[in-house]
């Protein structure tokens, strides 16, 4: 079954598709991913990732050439409704949840003059 | 506990339409069970008894009016904590939305009010649909009634449990990879997952979007229909909604007949992993189909074993871009936000502390799988296996009509056991998955108990043919209560009731 295949082909583990993932490899997911992750979660993730990723790494025994991908159970390709004017959210409404507004507008944090 | 709260939907809706009970009548004895039973089962995140008193009144006024009512007008329904609804909070399980009130319903939400369904509150899930246990939530784990100590499946875990302990008749869920069919089959009750498409995501907070799909809990198979035929149907607010009439489950339900039908076993779903009591009550359940008159044969799936592990490539490649909404700027928790830091680092630290662990695995897990070098080997690789997937399904129901397997390969395991083991965890859905990743409808009906714990028996259809899925388990379930002498239901321990 599943796990039973995990980490048992040892194929190419080294920085290839399928190669075991390092805790700088978790820090730079855990930044692309906007989690301000401490040291401890990121070592219990980085192990707990490398076991999930050798197991799912079994879709590539799958002989799949010329097999086109699937990326919705349905066949339906841009679908739109009709372009009508109709009631939609007041400001307040919208605003109601937010964690700060200010005039009919969200507050946020600066977001100028941020470095990279 | 009343009587009331025994009694079917179809039953409920019968007696108000009819004017032996009211609507403010059943809402009450639901509150009362609640009341007595919650603090031990914790399905319920949030329960306003004022605003399910005035909904059942409303229900009681229209129909003094001379209004006729609908076939479920008046009936209880407990709704699942990822559904927005105006009048009572949403938070998907998660801390990051604790508190949120949606300034808008959901689709479902809106049907369930227009059918006159009374809705009992939201109730307790896993973190954004993510889990088979309810372990994942933020706000506590729901206990199975069956044995308190042990899980009520999930992620629709609150949905099953509120069914299973009698505190509502009905209730919604989400299935993602199993999240409606695992918990009805560990928790002895009817789920159902209908076909993608079928009901509306409107207003149902995204976890994967080609996968998530609504779908009824119930005691029975015809409350299921009749609450699956509430709330189903086009919709252009979703632009996946399939445009085509609802298929005839209730008809089905109430035919249930599998004369001449043809049944295919999935021979991949068997074998090591499958304990011995489920195995026996699934092999017991397809000789009870032959008995019937369905025709058995086995059916070979050879792709259905990746099934899991394309759906762990999927499932979070997609909600790592759907979760990257929650970004502590328009709604929901805001952290550290002191005048000194900038908006990404408010956004990272929100994140790390709304959301749970599972979350944050699954975000990381689909980043990973979607960035470059590494995306054809992984994401790429899960649709062309999810291709494969349903080639199987098409030519399996090339020589059959159904397709019937243990809906998981497990009973309810305990709280705790694999709470840290996401890879065991993971496994809950292995038979469950397939027809996500192809759309497919598929039903868990109750089929007896291993070591006094319910099993599940799935049954898988074509795409469309929902109708299929109730008409063979009303089948089985007819036979079986008749070799029964009641519901599998009846066999469950008596909660304890704490005093008013």
């Amino acid at each position: 079954m599943f796990d039973e295949h995990a980490a048992s082909d040892g194929s190419g583990r080294d920085g290839e598709p399928g190669g075991a993932i390092t805790r700088d490899e978790v820090a730079h997911l855990a930044r692309l991913s906007r989690l301000a992750l401490g040291d401890d979660e990121l070592g219990h993730l980085a192990a707990q990732l490398d076991q999930i990723i050798s197991a799912v790494a079994r879709v590539q025994e799958v002989a799949a050439e010329d097999i086109p991908p699937t990326s919705h159970a349905l066949p339906l390709t841009n679908v739109y409704r009709a372009d009508e004017v109709r009631p939609s959210l007041a400001p307040e409404q919208a605003l109601a949840a937010a964690p700060a507004a200010e005039g009919q507008r969200f507050r946020v944090p600066r977001i100028l003059d941020e470095e990279a | 506990m009343t009587e009331l709260v025994r009694k079917t939907a179809a039953e409920l809706g019968a007696l108000i339409a009819s004017g032996e009970t009211s609507a403010a009548e059943v809402a009450q004895a639901h509150l009362d069970r609640i009341a007595a039973v919650d603090g031990q089962v914790n399905a319920f995140l949030h329960v306003d008894r004022d605003n399910v008193l005035a909904q059942a009144r409303a229900v009681d006024e229209r129909r003094a009016s001379g209004a006729a009512l609908g076939p479920l007008a008046g009936v209880p329904v407990a709704h699942k904590d990822v559904f927005t609804t105006r009048d009572l909070p949403t938070t998907a399980g998660s801390r990051i939305l604790e508190g949120w009130r949606p300034p808008y319903d959901a689709t479902i939400t809106r049907r369930l009010r227009d059918a006159g369904l009374v809705i009992l509150g939201k109730t307790n899930m896993d973190e954004f649909a993510m889990g088979s246990s309810t372990e994942n939530s933020a706000f506590g784990t729901t206990h199975n009634p069956w044995d308190l100590t042990r899980v009520p499946g999930g992620s629709s875990g609150g949905s099953s449990a509120a069914v299973a302990a009698y505190e509502a008749p009905l209730s919604t869920g989400t299935d993602t990879g199993g999240s409606i069919r695992q918990p009805a089959a560990v928790t002895g009750i009817v789920g159902v997952k209908p076909t993608y498409g079928g009901s509306s995501r409107y207003g149902v907070i995204a976890f994967a979007s080609s996968l998530d799909t609504p779908g009824p809990f119930a005691r029975t198979v015809l409350d299921a229909a009749l609450l699956h035929e509430a709330f189903s149907g086009h919709d252009e607010m979703d632009s996946t909604s399939i445009d085509r009439p609802v298929p005839p489950v209730v008809e089905a339900a109430r035919r249930a007949d599998v004369a001449g039908l043809r049944v295919g076993v999935v021979k991949e779903f068997a074998g090591d992993g499958y304990e011995p009591g489920v195995s026996a009550r699934f092999a017991e359940a397809v000789e009870l189909l032959e008995s019937l008159g369905a025709k058995v044969v086995e059916v070979s799936c050879p792709h259905f074993s990746y099934a899991l592990p394309a759906y762990y490539l999927i499932a979070p490649s997609e909600a790592s871009s759907n979760l990257a909404r929650f970004d502590a700027m328009r709604y929901g928790l805001r952290v550290g936000d002191d005048g000194t830091r900038s908006a990404e680092e408010v956004m990272a630290l929100t994140r790390a502390e709304g959301f749970g662990p599972e979350v944050k695995r699954r975000i990381m897990l689909g980043t990973y799988a979607l960035s470059s070098g590494y995306y054809d080997a992984y994401y790429g690789k899960a649709q062309q296996v999810r291709t494969l997937i349903n080639r199987d399904f098409e030519s399996a129901f090339e020589q059959v009509d159904v397709l019937v397997s243990p809906t998981t390969p497990t009973t309810a395991f305990p709280i705790g056991e694999r709470a840290d083991d996401p890879m065991a965890m993971y496994l809950a859905d292995l038979c469950t998955i397939p027809s996500n990743l192809t759309g497919n409808p598929a039903i868990s009906v109750p089929c007896g108990l291993a070591d006094g714990l319910p099993v599940g028996l799935q049954i898988m259809a074509p795409v469309l043919g929902d109708d299929r899925v109730y008409r063979v388990g009303a089948a089985v379930e007819r036979a079986l209560e008749d070799r029964w002498g009641g519901p599998l239901l009846a066999e469950a321990p008596e909660l304890a009731e704490a005093a008013k």
